[in-house]
């Protein structure tokens, strides 16, 4: 890793990387502007209008769904929802993962030993039949997920996040912060974790599309964002029953979710390479 | 008829301003040594992959280089590797990367030789065995299945040496052949390809920033500039009169130990005492740990205003001494510091100790934070000491006068250059104005005329500040510039303390002596004819009974095999030999 500057220069030049943010940007623009331009609500239903495809439909571009309401508006308050899960919930990670793996790669020793064996027996536990249980148990909620998705993704960030901070506290600079007398909180503080920002930024890019796949999984499992709020996946799970009859309920919000995942991960890839050339895949 | 001819050779890389090599001619005749010398980044190691057929494909190059009648640049594989091995052979400046580590060094110079058919399948084992006979590699039936990571750096560029002379080549390139060794070992490295181009009589191309290494082995001298060639001719005649200034300014600078000692005035009173320190790491093998004693037992005393050296090859212990010392690693013994003692581990320290005992580092890009600005870099030991007004305006101030001037300050450490980070590193350590500034290899890292920059800086220092320092290297005539006492190390152990002027005229201890030898002087006039020593620093992991510099010792008896010599501590210098007192080491 160069880990000279937060975005290296060759940033502008990677044509992959330039075109996922432009076309999140996009997707980002439209999700939030798009329902003031329509007009439409993505709630109100109109039961006359039931099941009208895009090319029928007068008023809305992707047509309407099983009770007549608004594909258009649905899928972009959908994209908005998934992506507010998604960014939140990898924060989440990213906030615990940061400061757990910084200050298991630090201290070191018996300190770092526990706190890692903990992670390798978190990892241990199905996750996924561990949220499912949490969401069964306890009131379904946007915090829920947020908490239930963020416990899944800290674990690889605090393991990637202590790996580098071992290296780091080798360097020079921190032998010679710990000489002026720089407390161990504020070398984690002001020398370790700035310079973790550009691998950590990498990571997070990478683990938004995971946060998005759990969170439409959970959702076309049904035990997601419930009626009537709505995100990319429960938009699918609601298409799937009228696959044969309407397929552009499904087939629209599948096509939004997969333009979404294809991004960021082009986008984590090629942000990676930019930082870490020696991983070339 | 030349053998190798170039002619305004060119290299350019995208992206980059100017020419990496621009317009360069030049010739080796057969059986020449060409010495081509210049500071980093002048296109000394472009113009030997140029010549090898190495640089990278988005080079731009321009003109010809031919050996013979050959063309090499735009020449296709084939014919390249026809070139190569046969006719030019290339000894690299690090030898363990340019090592396979995963086959034994044997089986990687046979495969050279089957690869390029130069002898017969069933003869391969015979000619490499040889060829590591001939570069004095000892017991090579047994080396032959060594792999390269258990072989000391000296004995890897033998093997490299070795690896390039298989196929007998016109012209041997070498590429900072010692610079990653240590002195002793240098010395016989040069010795070795000395009395290799008298028995092959191939050309060789030595390339090297170092004057002294040029001085005593090379006919001819080309001196390059930002990828220019600024001064060309015997080697003799450039040393005495050199015409161009880059040639002027690089001998001007040239550390030699023929010069004077420092001569500024010490202090009286003793501002650091250590007393029985050692370091000792647990090294980790398969089913246990094995002790190793970087230092044993070493006493270190620094006076107010004083400059103490320390110097020894790699893996003396000189370093680890220093880290114990700051606090960095764990270490057993007595440390007294401004008359207080000094806790084991730098968390335990006072602020008043942490203030007034700083080090810099070897590579200064390292020691500074690169997400910070350079001014907050030098401000942070204020305000982490509750000096947070005037903080800003006190780190301009220091560094200006380390000078580093305000265009800088809001810069980030990647921006500067490796003499500019150092003095950035030196003004960080003095800005708290501390007793005693340790600097482990602080030069070693930078540029002929950068280091004297920045050994001049700290001088100033010391004179304007009083600073008692504590300079660790392996390069002699650093010492000779700058210690006002000198302490030599071996194997973990002190072998000798003495004043410059005493160590360097008269060593009482062998090792001393052979260092000095060692040491290669930038002047062909004073081409010294001493033996190098023998053999390599041995393995610390276990280190021979007695004495442990007995095994490489020519005047070494029964007795030191068998006794560990006493450290005597006497007035004007101190020594660990049976032999002190009876051998005359003088010059």
């Amino acid at each position: 890793m160069s880990g000279n500057t937060f975005f290296p220069a060759s940033f502008r030049r990677s044509r992959a990387v330039s075109l996922s943010l432009f076309i999140l940007g996009i997707i980002g623009l439209i999700s939030v502007v798009g329902p003031y331009l329509t007009g439409n609500d993505y709630l109100s239903i109109d039961l006359y209008n039931r099941f009208s495809s895009p090319a029928m439909a007068a008023q809305s571009y992707f047509g309407t769904d099983d009770l007549g309401r608004d594909l258009f508006s649905r899928t972009l308050m959908g994209v908005r929802v998934t992506l507010f899960v998604a960014v939140i919930a990898s924060l989440v990670s990213l906030f615990i993962g940061v400061l757990y793996g910084a200050i298991a790669g630090y201290l070191g020793g018996k300190v770092d030993a526990i706190m890692m064996r903990s992670v390798d027996a978190l990892y241990a536990l199905p996750f996924i039949f561990l949220v499912i249980l949490l969401m069964v148990v306890f009131e379904q909620s946007m915090v829920l997920i947020f908490i239930a998705i963020g416990a899944i993704n800290w674990l690889d960030m605090a393991r990637i996040v202590r790996g580098q901070t071992i290296s780091l506290k080798q360097r020079g600079f921190v032998d010679a912060a710990r000489l002026i007398g720089v407390s161990s909180g504020g070398i984690i503080w002001r020398h370790i974790t700035p310079n973790l920002l550009g691998i950590v930024v990498v990571y997070m890019t990478l683990t938004i599309p995971q946060a998005i796949l759990v969170e439409s999984f959970l959702s076309f499992l049904g035990l997601g964002i419930q009626e009537p709020q709505t995100s990319l996946g429960s938009l699918v799970n609601g298409g799937v029953n009228y696959m044969e009859s309407a397929p552009w309920l499904m087939v629209i919000p599948a096509t939004a979710l997969a333009l979404i995942l294809v991004c960021f991960n082009y986008l984590g890839d090629g942000l990676r390479d930019l930082v870490d050339p020696k991983s070339t895949t | 008829m030349s053998l190798l001819k170039v002619q305004n050779l060119q290299v350019r890389y995208p992206r980059s301003d100017g020419a990496v090599v621009e317009n360069l001619s030049f010739s080796i005749q057969k059986g020449e040594c060409l010495g081509l010398v210049g500071e980093s980044g002048s296109g000394k190691t472009q113009t030997a992959m140029a010549i090898m057929g190495l640089l990278p494909t988005n080079a731009k190059i321009g003109g010809s280089v031919l050996i013979e009648q050959t063309e090499i640049l735009g020449a296709s594989t084939a014919t390249l590797n026809q070139i190569r091995a046969r006719r030019i052979a290339m000894v690299f400046q690090d030898p363990l990367s340019a090592l396979n580590p995963y086959i034994c060094i044997g089986s990687q110079l046979q495969r050279i030789l089957l690869e390029h058919k130069f002898c017969p399948p069933n003869e391969a084992v015979q000619r490499v065995l040889a060829m590591l006979t001939k570069v004095g590699l000892p017991d090579p039936d047994r080396q032959f299945r060594v792999f390269p990571h258990q072989l000391s750096g000296g004995m890897r560029q033998r093997v490299m040496i070795g690896a390039a002379l298989l196929g007998a080549p016109d012209l041997l390139i070498a590429d900072e052949p010692t610079t990653a060794l240590d002195v002793t070992v240098q010395a016989q490295v040069l010795t070795l390809l000395a009395s290799i181009r008298e028995e092959t009589d191939a050309a060789l191309l030595l390339i090297t920033h170092d004057l002294s290494v040029v001085a005593g082995h090379c006919d001819r001298l080309l001196v390059m500039d930002r990828g220019r060639l600024v001064e060309e001719g015997k080697t003799a005649k450039i040393f005495a009169s050199p015409s161009s200034d880059k040639m002027k300014a690089l001998l001007a600078v040239a550390p030699r130990i023929d010069r004077n000692a420092p001569t500024t005035q010490a202090g009286d009173d003793v501002v650091l005492d250590a007393r029985d320190i050692s370091v000792g790491f647990k090294e980790r093998r398969l089913g246990g740990h094995k002790n190793l004693h970087a230092v044993r037992s070493t006493d270190i005393s620094l006076r107010r205003g004083e400059t103490l050296a320390i110097v020894g090859e790699s893996g003396s212990g000189k370093t680890s001494l220093v880290r114990a010392l700051v606090g960095l690693i764990p270490t057993t013994g007595v440390v007294s510091f401004l008359g207080d003692r000094l806790a084991a581990t730098v968390g335990a320290r006072t602020a008043l100790q942490h203030r007034n005992l700083q080090m810099i580092f070897q590579d200064p890009l390292a020691s500074l934070n690169p997400a910070m600005r350079i001014v907050n870099i030098v401000a942070e030991p204020l305000i982490v000491h509750g000096e947070n007004t005037q903080a800003q305006a006190t780190a301009t101030a220091m560094l200006a006068r380390v000078g580093i001037s305000s265009e800088y300050l809001y810069r980030f450490p990647h921006e500067l250059s490796g003499g500019q980070a150092q003095r950035v590193a030196i003004a960080r350590a003095l800005i708290l104005k501390p007793a005693v500034l340790i600097c482990d290899e602080a030069v070693a890292a930078l540029d002929g005329t950068v280091q004297e920059e920045i050994l001049n800086l700290l001088q100033a220092e010391q004179a304007q500040s009083g600073v008692a320092i504590v300079f660790i290297t392996h390069d002699l005539a650093v010492v000779r510039q700058l210690g006002h006492r000198v302490a030599v190390m071996y194997m973990g152990r002190l072998c000798e303390v003495a004043d410059n002027d005493a160590l360097f005229s008269r060593p009482r201890h062998p090792y001393t002596r052979a260092l000095l030898d060692a040491v290669p002087v930038p002047d062909p006039d004073i081409q010294s004819t001493h033996r190098s020593l023998i053999g390599e620093v041995g393995s610390i992991l276990s280190p021979p009974s007695g004495c442990p510099f007995h095994p490489r010792c020519e005047h070494a008896i029964v007795m030191c095999s068998d006794r560990l010599p006493d450290f005597r501590e006497e007035p004007f210098g101190s020594v660990a030999c049976h032999r002190a007192d009876e051998l005359d080491l003088g010059y």
